[in-house]
């Protein structure tokens, strides 16, 4: 099984779609003779043609109206915005027509928007945001957070093969940090279904994307103390039975993500787990999450802003202790 | 044993999992003269009402639990014998304590703020385990009794820690060592009247909540025409009565059909175990069984139906009802059941969706037979309209292990079971 960073993973899902389906097709700024910002779609023009790898002028708005046009007259568009930040000037198409044209009128919209999300790396307040629970929050749209290279293939191609506009939030802190082992052939990864990062029985941390990553590594820091990590995957639709069956296991949970705290999705999660598995609680359910501000530039302000390891690790202790 | 020293009579084990008793009544009174396995007193636990034998011929010579008080398994209720003025003075004074304490419990140590605080989880594992909380060492922050000390407490042997005795009253406890706040006391609005849960209330309640939250109810209904069954039950009644003494009820041939047709369907006769599926190859048939005034139902069950025709079914159904009305059964008789029947039709229903007895997989629901136009087809093929006794049927059952189209199929058979019913066939 060859090893491919979660960069070339999605590529590689979205090769293998547009090689097996003539529908699917990529636009955005810049991903045919640039290849991408990222280079997600290197190489895709000349193997597809212009009529299939479009680079579209600088509007979302222009990417997004065109991509629902498209997907309600039978195609299968890929739209990537430059910088996940910037789906805000799409947000018309994407939320009055694409997510309720299937609610209002039957027609199916299947439209995959590729998001390049997160920060890590000084991009700012315009270029490093996680919006994905803003769009959680309307009916009719999925979201998809893969965390792992091998997710990341597989959940694109679940994503073009779905009938609804699901949205792709893809990592760009994981993009060329993360390797895993991908299978080269066609897969499919549910969505909707979560995934055991690490089992274990005292505490669950529940989190997804860049996250993982930093639940992992401050699990690794405690001392004889077992944690589980739920990575959701998708988060809408969201695992509940997987998160409900791990807060029951531990009755200890955190939840961590890397979006602004209040009105994150983690507080949908933390809520749930509260009417759900009440009875099987030991304590607080507990949130990490960044700071209810826009994300700095400055590096130490943005160490201080996205949840580190150190952070996990307190709060770990904290609700180990409690 | 009339004579000699005087036997105690205990709050007696009524089957494994039942820890505690009511007393209800008292069939006699201290001075009256009892007979060996002559009923002394009535108790109810959440299993069964039941009456309580005397154990030993005698006078009764103490009466020490009251009728009302609820006391666990082996409490000491009553003493029997001795001679009515000889037993009195021989007896110990009543202040003593009836049994030693069998340990000094230290009270708790008073802790801060942080022991008083029961978490859900733990409040939850405690009262499973009739546990007191704030008996367990805690190592939370502030000394919060965590999940895991709770756990690693019950599994030391520290569960049903012995109530303090009932006649004693219990040690002053440190005011922050309470546990969770009592329950405000139900208080009667204007108009409305108080009457406290009985045992097998309580019970009722806690076993149909809990079977809603366990399986995932659907009902299937199906409508029988049971003119044969009519017509063969007017046959047999008679030879029946005079001959067994036994009243071929309608609910015993929809028993007996129910057991041929379950050997067709064994997850309809079976139960999810955790992820096991588990068939039986017998049949333990329950009936729900409603008592006096319609403040009870019971389940009592008929053993190995598979085994009955439709005679020993009529008499089983007969024996269980009976013994459930007068209060003679034991444990054993409610448990261990395969599938139930309940039988609301007596009042002219004609649907329902009754709650599954856990952990079974179905109840099946018999209503009214009442006599409805029905289109029937003649040899010839011709349609036409007869009167006919007709019989709903439903089928409850848990779908997360039985789906519609084999509830379907089950309705079906057991229809078609019913409706070609000839007297050789039972």
């Amino acid at each position: 099984v060859p090893e491919l960073t979660y960069l070339q993973a999605i590529s590689d899902g979205l090769r293998t779609e547009m090689r097996r389906d003539k529908r699917v097709f990529v636009l955005g700024e810049d991903v045919g003779v640039y290849g991408g910002a990222f280079k997600v779609t290197l190489g895709f023009q000349e193997e597809f043609g212009s009529w299939r790898v479009i680079d579209a002028p600088l509007s979302e708005t222009a990417i997004m109206g065109g991509a629902t046009g498209a997907a309600m007259m039978g195609l299968r568009p890929v739209a990537e915005m430059q910088f996940a930040d910037f789906v805000s000037c799409a947000w018309d198409h994407l939320v009055t027509v694409a997510a309720k044209q299937r609610w209002r009128a039957g027609t199916p919209v299947p439209i995959v928007l590729r998001l390049p999300s997160g920060g890590g790396f000084s991009g700012g307040p315009f270029h490093s945001q996680n919006p994905e629970s803003s769009f959680a929050h309307i009916p009719g749209l999925k979201c998809v957070c893969p965390a792992t290279p091998e997710d990341a293939k597989g959940l694109i191609i679940s994503a073009i093969e779905d009938p609804n506009p699901v949205l792709f939030f893809e990592h760009k802190h994981l993009y060329r940090r993360i390797k895993g082992e991908v299978p080269e052939e066609r897969y499919l990864t549910p969505i909707g279904k979560a995934r055991i990062h690490q089992a274990g029985d005292d505490v669950s941390v529940i989190t997804w994307g860049a996250m993982v990553y930093t639940a992992a590594e401050a699990a690794a820091q405690l001392d004889g103390v077992s944690v589980e990590i739920v990575d959701l995957r998708t988060i809408m639709p969201w695992d509940r039975q997987a998160v409900l069956d791990s807060a029951r296991k531990t009755s200890k949970v955190l939840v961590l993500h890397e979006d602004t705290r209040t009105g994150g999705f983690g507080a949908e999660i933390a809520a749930t787990i509260a009417e759900e598995a009440y009875e099987d609680l030991d304590g607080p359910v507990k949130r990490i999450a960044a700071p209810d501000c826009p994300v700095p530039f400055s590096p130490v302000l943005e160490k201080a802003y996205i949840p580190q390891v150190d952070d996990v690790v307190r709060g770990l202790k904290e609700l180990v202790a409690y | 044993m009339a004579t000699g020293t005087a036997v105690d009579v205990v709050m007696p084990q009524m089957g494994v999992s039942v820890s505690e008793g009511t007393v209800t009544k008292w069939l006699k009174q201290v001075g009256d003269t009892v007979e060996a396995d002559e009923g002394l007193l009535e108790i109810s636990t959440d299993k069964v009402d039941t009456e309580v034998p005397s154990p030993a011929s005698g006078v009764v010579s103490e009466i020490l639990v009251q009728e009302g008080e609820t006391v666990t398994v082996g409490t000491l209720l009553a003493r029997v014998g001795g001679e009515p003025g000889a037993a009195a003075p021989a007896a110990p004074p009543v202040e003593a304590p009836p049994e030693p304490a069998d340990e000094v419990v230290e009270p708790p140590e008073p802790s801060g703020n942080g022991k008083s605080f029961v978490s859900p989880v733990v409040a939850r594992i405690a009262s499973e385990h009739g546990v007191d909380p704030s008996q367990v060492p805690g190592s939370g922050t502030g000394g919060r009794v965590t999940k895991k000390d709770i756990l690693a407490f019950i599994e030391q042997g520290g569960q049903t820690a012995a109530p303090a005795q009932p006649a004693a009253p219990p040690p002053p406890a440190p005011p922050a060592a309470s546990a969770a706040p009592a329950a405000a006391p139900t208080t009667a609005g204007s108009g409305e009247s108080l009457e406290p849960m009985s045992a097998m209330r309580r019970g009722i309640a806690e076993h149909m909540r809990r079977s809603l939250d366990t399986s995932a109810h659907v009902t299937s209904a199906i409508e029988v025409d049971m003119s044969k069954v009519v017509a063969l039950r007017g046959k047999l009644k008679k030879e029946y009565e005079t001959a067994y003494g036994v009243n071929p009820t309608y609910l015993a041939f929809v028993a007996r059909a129910t057991v041929a047709t379950l050997r067709d369907y064994p997850w309809i006769n079976g139960e999810l175990r955790g992820d096991q599926i588990v068939t039986h190859n017998y049949v333990n048939l329950g009936f729900a069984v409603e008592l006096a005034d319609g403040k009870g139902l019971i389940v009592p069950v008929v053993k190995n139906a598979e085994s009955l025709n439709l005679l020993g079914m009529a008499r089983g159904i007969a024996d269980v009802a009976r013994r459930a009305r007068d209060k003679q059964l034991t444990p054993d008789d409610v448990a261990g059941g395969t599938f139930t029947i309940t039988n609301p039709g007596g009042y002219g229903t004609f649907h329902g969706t009754p709650v599954i007895s856990q952990p079974q997989a179905g109840i099946l629901g018999t209503y009214a037979i009442v006599k409805r136009p029905w289109v029937i087809t003649d040899d010839n093929g011709a349609d036409a309209i007869a009167i006919r006794s007709i019989m709903n049927l439903t089928l409850t059952y848990d779908h997360r292990l039985v789906d519609g189209a084999l509830a379907g199929r089950f309705l079906r058979d057991l229809r078609e079971r019913l409706q070609t019913w000839g007297e050789s066939d039972y």
